[in-house]
Formats: C-alpha cells, sequence, structure tokens
C-alpha cells in the first residue's frame, strides 16, 4: 500500500502548514485512530491501510491555521462541498489525495469474529486476516466494508494536490449509489415506518452522529440540544428521537457527501445514513444535484430561482 | 438458603420470567445487531454474549425521569391568585437487573456514593436502588477496550451485584452475594451448584488474567501539576468530536441536567443525563462558559474520574473499565492511554516528558 509515499509527502508539505492530519494505530490493531502530526518523527507513526475510516476532513472548518489533511475519495467530497458552502479556504489546505479500493467496517469484522479481542490484523490486496484468541480469519474486503464502498463512484480523490498513489476509476455502476434507497423505496408507508421507528427507537441521543457529521455546521448550537430556549424537549421519547433525526437529515438536505460518518460512528448501530441518502436521491432528482463532486456548484438549498426546471408550481 | 447454585443455559428465560413475577426484569436484549437493556417482555431475545452496548445504568437511573408535576390553578375564593399543586411519585415497583458485567454493577457503587451516602441522599435514586435486585454475568474474557482489572475490578468482582452468574458446563454456576440474592437463589429452577464451584473459579481466573492491564504499576493518584499542565490537553484530545457518546454509555457518569417543562398552566421538572463533553455543560446564565474548549471538557472528564472523585471518596476510583468509552468513541480516543500519560510520573519527570512526546501524536 501507499503508506511509505504518504510518509514522503507529509514530511515534504510539513514545513507550509501547522500540523498535518492523518492515522496512526488506535488503542487496538482493529482500530486506528487521528493523528495531528506537527514534527517529521510523528510523520514514522502514520498509517494508511482499510481501517482508515474516519474523515479526517471533518476537522477542517475548526482549524485556524494553514493545515494538510489526507483524505480518501469519498472523503474529498466533503471538501468540495465545504468549498461551494465558503466553510473553508482553499487556499489553507493542502489535501493529500488517496486512491482507495475499499475499507473496513469494524463493526462487520467484530460482529465475524465473535467480538473476540483482536491479536493482530494484516491485509494481503482485497482481503483482511484477523488474529483472535481462537485463531485466524481471513476476510475478503469486500464481504466487510460498509455499504458506501460497495457503490463507490470516487475511489480517487476529486481534489487533491498530492496524491499518494495512481489515480483508479470506479468500476461500480452508478445505478447502484442508491440501490439501497430504492428497495425501501419498494416497501409500503406502514413498512417503511415500523422500520425507522424500530432502529431510531435505539438511540440514545448521545450526538455522536450529529457531531461527526462533516456537514453539520450548527454543532454546539444545534437546536436540539440549545438550552435556552430548550426548542426541543429533554424528554426521552420515541417521537423526541424521530424529530431530531428529521432535523439532522433536513439540515443535510442537497448537503450530505455520504460519507457515512454518522452511521459508522453511532454506537447503538443504527443505520442513520439511509434517511438522508433518501434526500440526497429526492436531490438529485429534482434538481438534478450530487453534493460535493464539483467546487463550481452551488447547493440548490442555497439558491433561489423564479422557475426551476422539475418544480411546477405555476402549474399547480 | 442456599448461597449456591446452579442454572442450565435453556432455563434463563424460566428463570428470567420468574424474577420478573413481581419485579420490572431489565435485561440485555438483542435488537439485529445492538445489544440493549430493556424493560424484559416474553417477545424479546436476551443476548449474554457479549457486554451490552449500554450499561444497565438506566434501570435505576434513567437516562431522563420526571421528579415531579406542576400545575398552576387559580384560588377558587380569589381568582386573582394562583395555587401550584405538586405531585410526586417515588413509589417504583421492585425491579432486578439481569445480565450486566461485573463492571456494570460496580458502576453502581459509584453512583451510590454521590446519590446515597450523603446527609442529602437523592430520594428516586435511592428508592430504586432499594428495590432492585443485581444479577451479574461474570464476564468469559474481555472484548476490546476492557480494563477492570485495571481500576480495581475484574470479570469475577461481586462489587454491587446481589448473585453472580458464572459461565460453566452448559449453564451458569450462581453464587449470591447478599441476602437480596440468596432469595433469587431460593428460585424453583435453581439446581444445587456446589459441584460447580471449582470450575467456575478457574473459569473466572482464566477470564481476569486475559484482561489487559493498562496500569501495571497500580492505581496511583494523578499527578495534579501534570493534570493542570496546559498544552497536553490539547494535544492528547484535538481528536475528540465533544459528542456525548462516551459519557451516555458509561456506568458511572452521572451528571445531569434539570428543565423544567411546561405547557400553559401544567408540566414537569425533569432531570435528564447531561455530558461534561457537551458545550452548554458549565454554560453560566450570564453567558460566561469556564469550559469553552473541548479539551477543558475532556480534562473534566479524566478529572472526574481519576482525580476529583478519588480525591472525595477514599482514593475510588470512578471508572470501572468497562471501556465502552474507548469501543464506541467515534475517533477511538482511549481514556486509559491518557490517564497512564498522567500516572506515577512524579517519581521520574523525565519518563513524563518523554511520554508528553509521545502524548503529542
Ligand atoms: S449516534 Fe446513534 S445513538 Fe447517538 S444520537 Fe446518533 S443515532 Fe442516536
Ligand atoms: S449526514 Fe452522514 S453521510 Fe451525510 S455528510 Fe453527514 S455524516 Fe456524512
Ligand atoms: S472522547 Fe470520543 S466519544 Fe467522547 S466526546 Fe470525544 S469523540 Fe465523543
Ligand atoms: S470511563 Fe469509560 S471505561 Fe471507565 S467506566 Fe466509563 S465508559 Fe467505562
Ligand atoms: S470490563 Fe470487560 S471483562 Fe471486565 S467486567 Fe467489564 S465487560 Fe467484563
Amino acid at each position: 500500500m501507499s503508506t511509505q509515499k504518504l510518509k514522503e509527502i507529509i514530511k515534504q508539505v510539513l514545513p507550509d502548514v501547522e500540523a498535518v492530519i492523518c492515522w496512526q494505530e488506535g488503542f487496538d490493531k482493529l482500530n486506528v485512530t487521528p493523528i495531528f502530526i506537527t514534527s517529521p518523527e510523528q510523520a514514522e507513526k502514520v498509517v494508511w491501510n482499510p481501517l482508515c475510516a474516519q474523515n479526517l476532513a471533518s476537522y477542517l472548518p475548526s482549524q485556524k491555521k494553514k493545515v494538510a489533511v489526507a483524505v480518501k475519495g469519498c472523503d474529498s467530497r466533503t471538501i468540495v462541498q465545504y468549498m461551494q458552502e465558503g466553510l473553508i479556504d482553499r487556499n489553507n489546505v493542502v489535501i493529500i489525495g488517496i486512491p482507495c479500493k475499499g475499507i473496513i467496517s469494524k463493526k462487520k469484522v467484530q460482529k465475524a469474529i465473535g467480538n473476540e479481542p483482536v491479536e493482530d490484523v494484516s491485509f494481503t490486496e482485497g482481503s483482511v486476516k484477523v488474529k483472535t484468541p481462537s485463531g485466524e480469519k481471513t476476510f475478503a474486503i469486500a464481504d466487510v466494508c460498509p455499504s458506501k464502498c460497495t457503490s463507490c463512484q470516487y475511489p480517487t480523490p476529486i481534489v487533491y494536490d498530492q496524491l499518494t498513489a495512481d489515480p483508479i476509476q470506479s468500476d461500480k455502476p452508478a445505478e447502484s449509489v442508491y440501490a439501497d434507497v430504492a428497495e425501501l423505496e419498494g416497501k409500503t408507508l406502514e413498512e417503511r415506518k415500523a422500520y425507522f421507528l424500530s432502529q431510531f427507537d435505539k438511540c440514545i441521543r448521545c450526538y455522536a452522529c450529529r457531531n461527526a457529521c462533516p456537514m453539520c455546521v450548527c454543532q454546539d448550537s444545534c437546536i436540539a440540544e440549545t438550552r435556552d430556549p430548550h426548542w426541543i424537549t429533554q424528554k426521552l421519547s420515541l417521537d423526541e428521537k424521530l424529530m431530531f433525526h428529521m432535523i439532522h437529515a433536513l439540515h443535510l438536505a442537497g448537503r450530505c457527501v455520504e460519507c457515512g460518518e454518522c452511521e459508522r460512528v453511532c454506537p447503538m448501530e443504527i443505520p442513520v445514513a439511509k434517511l438522508k441518502k433518501k434526500i440526497n436521491k429526492e436531490m438529485k432528482e429534482l434538481f438534478d444535484y450530487i453534493p460535493g463532486v464539483n467546487p463550481e456548484d452551488k447547493p440548490p438549498m442555497y439558491i433561489f430561482n423564479v422557475d426551476e426546471a422539475k418544480i411546477k408550481e405555476h402549474k399547480l | 438458603m442456599a448461597d449456591k447454585g446452579y442454572l442450565p443455559k435453556e432455563k434463563i428465560k424460566e428463570f428470567v420470567e420468574a424474577l420478573g413475577k413481581d419485579a420490572t426484569v431489565f435485561a440485555p436484549c438483542l435488537e439485529g445487531d445492538t445489544i440493549i437493556f430493556r424493560q424484559y417482555t416474553p417477545d424479546k431475545e436476551i443476548s449474554l454474549d457479549r457486554p451490552a452496548n449500554t450499561p444497565p445504568k438506566g434501570a435505576i437511573y434513567p437516562q431522563c425521569e420526571t421528579l415531579l408535576s406542576f400545575e398552576f390553578k387559580k384560588e377558587a375564593d380569589n381568582p386573582q391568585k394562583m395555587d401550584v399543586e405538586l405531585k410526586v411519585n417515588t413509589d417504583f415497583p421492585k425491579a432486578v437487573v439481569f445480565g450486566g458485567r461485573p463492571c456494570d454493577a460496580r458502576g453502581f457503587t459509584v453512583i451510590d456514593r454521590v446519590f446515597i451516602d450523603t446527609d442529602t441522599a437523592d430520594p428516586y435514586y435511592k428508592k430504586r436502588r432499594e428495590n432492585t435486585t443485581i444479577v451479574t454475568k461474570c464476564c468469559n474474557g474481555p472484548v476490546a477496550g476492557c480494563f477492570c482489572v485495571g481500576v480495581g475490578g475484574g470479570p469475577a468482582v461481586t462489587e454491587g451485584s446481589d448473585v453472580v452468574m458464572t459461565e460453566v458446563d452448559g449453564g451458569y454456576y450462581l453464587e449470591a452475594v447478599t441476602d437480596k440474592g440468596k432469595a433469587v437463589m431460593s428460585l424453583p429452577m435453581i439446581q444445587d451448584g456446589a459441584s460447580y464451584e471449582a470450575k467456575a473459579k478457574a473459569a473466572n481466573e482464566k477470564a481476569t488474567a486475559a484482561v489487559r492491564n493498562p496500569f501495571p504499576e497500580g492505581a496511583d493518584k494523578i499527578s495534579a501539576e501534570l493534570f493542570d499542565s496546559g498544552d497536553f490537553w490539547g494535544n492528547v484530545i484535538e481528536k475528540c468530536l465533544s459528542c456525548g457518546a462516551c459519557t451516555f454509555l458509561c456506568p458511572t457518569c452521572y451528571c445531569f441536567n434539570i428543565t423544567d417543562e411546561q405547557a400553559i398552566t401544567t408540566g414537569d421538572r425533569i432531570r435528564s443525563w447531561d455530558s461534561c463533553m457537551f458545550q452548554h455543560f458549565t454554560l453560566e446564565t450570564s453567558g460566561h462558559n469556564p469550559r469553552p474548549a473541548k479539551h477543558k471538557r475532556f480534562r473534566n472528564r479524566v478529572g472526574h474520574k481519576f482525580y476529583y472523585y478519588p480525591e472525595k471518596y477514599d482514593g475510588a476510583i470512578a471508572c470501572t473499565g468497562c471501556g465502552r468509552c474507548i469501543r464506541y468513541c467515534p475517533v477511538s480516543v482511549d481514556i486509559s492511554e491518557i490517564v497512564g500519560y498522567l500516572r506515577d510520573p512524579k517519581a521520574d519527570p523525565k519518563a513524563w516528558a518523554a511520554k508528553k512526546e509521545d502524548a503529542k501524536n
């Protein structure tokens, strides 16, 4: 893999930036954790492998100085969206792009190994070998990847200053992106309602999904949590949980870059990204807009056209 | 009443239903891939395969509870005057927390010191706690993040439990720890357990040996000097997202917020869990916030568990090493690693300097 090249690039860009945001090994072999590199020695600690799931671009709007950041193809959409929405100054960011062949969902691996503690993890092209006290198991990455990788359209970052390897093209059909949403749409309203209610019933309102979301810009001022006034009751009913998720989903309409962070981080394993993907599909059909792919675009909710090509309000 | 028993695996459901005869049972239930403590009903599937995603804390200390209900009423003969009528309910049913882990049960003892063992006990917590029997499942071994043995616990520690059960020979060896626990042992499906005791002991020793101990030099006090060192926190916690996952999943976090939620003339005073990781946690009415930055809030979380609490309660640590905050943190923040940097440094300041260098990473 291109870890070596990544280290070289980091050392090369470090003098120009305050920090380089990358990944390093985490508390066990199945986890990586973000690292803010400020010295060349620290660059030796970085890793790039299919465990590098965290979308590091999320840290950009809160950085006060010039930084460099390592991004996968999907993560780069976050940066493009930030550019569209004026949330970062592109001149203050050095983008280290990593062409990516798919990452691993830690939850899927943990389930497959019966939640045993992990002693070692190693990679060969397209597969991962996990060692636990009861032996070794090998999985194809395609079998333990998050759903976004199965339909990835942008394996190579859309914007970058440096690339760690040769660009790769997507071999996944464009129609596959919303296959899961289409499947859900095939269900009756009652079935869909039951599905979402049973999922959101597990929510503990920890807001990890919101805080990990690169496009949730309100963060500490989120109306789900303000205290004066308390816009939303602090009671823990299913209605209130649903309310919070509706707020999150609607505020992401035409902005969700489909990074899947909300879903990855949910400690209750709720498929939080589904609602947002459904809304994205609608936005695509209505406005012909895909978030985070073209820095020159404007998100449809940021502009007003008297006549929208696909909305016929005058003929109602 | 015997204080040792044996329960074959196939009788678990029967056992839980018997516990539920005159009590509400909270048990780890499987929903999709998630294991959550829920009020048990026969349609639910209990899972003891791994520690639940959530601790059972909410069974005794609910995430949100109504402390009192109020209603403003006009006085009949003087309609200009409003009276307020209050209703308080602390009439909680008997309850059982079934299938928590030793770290979960110890979590209640951390909260007990604050909510019960004081001159002004919290009537809600106290009543629920007294009414609850805790039947704990000892761990066969650790899962990712566990470090109970480093903070005075262990996969078979009985503190906080009324009964502990250890997996042996296609069933569970049960041992009563308290009188409340002994009452459980008289249920008809519990068989004689004396012959399983040795095996259970061996299994528990094996499990204990398998848990990592991040503080092998002992649970020393944290150095005040280092704890106060400014940029240490900024460096170690730059990656934190300020969410509530670590605190809401913690069996020992007990901070709360109180809100009056009123609609016209009626309302409730509710208490809900708060999280020191939220920006609003210490926001004062004046608008001033003593902990505006996330690293200050994280410092509070570590400080509370490993420094202020032990200082106040005879060295007791307010973390039971359940590992949830580590395994579910979106960015894999490891509290044991951070406490490791803060521990034991006085003996050799140079070692600390080296660790600090590391901490920046
Ligand atoms: S991360 Fe999961 S549990 Fe937490 S608020 Fe979001 S959906 Fe709810
Ligand atoms: S809503 Fe979820 S998938 Fe969409 S941008 Fe936010 S974290 Fe990513
Ligand atoms: S330490 Fe992890 S779980 Fe806790 S607030 Fe920070 S990001 Fe969230
Ligand atoms: S601080 Fe973390 S490891 Fe300790 S009891 Fe709380 S959740 Fe568990
Ligand atoms: S920390 Fe882990 S091994 Fe220890 S008691 Fe808790 S769940 Fe079991």
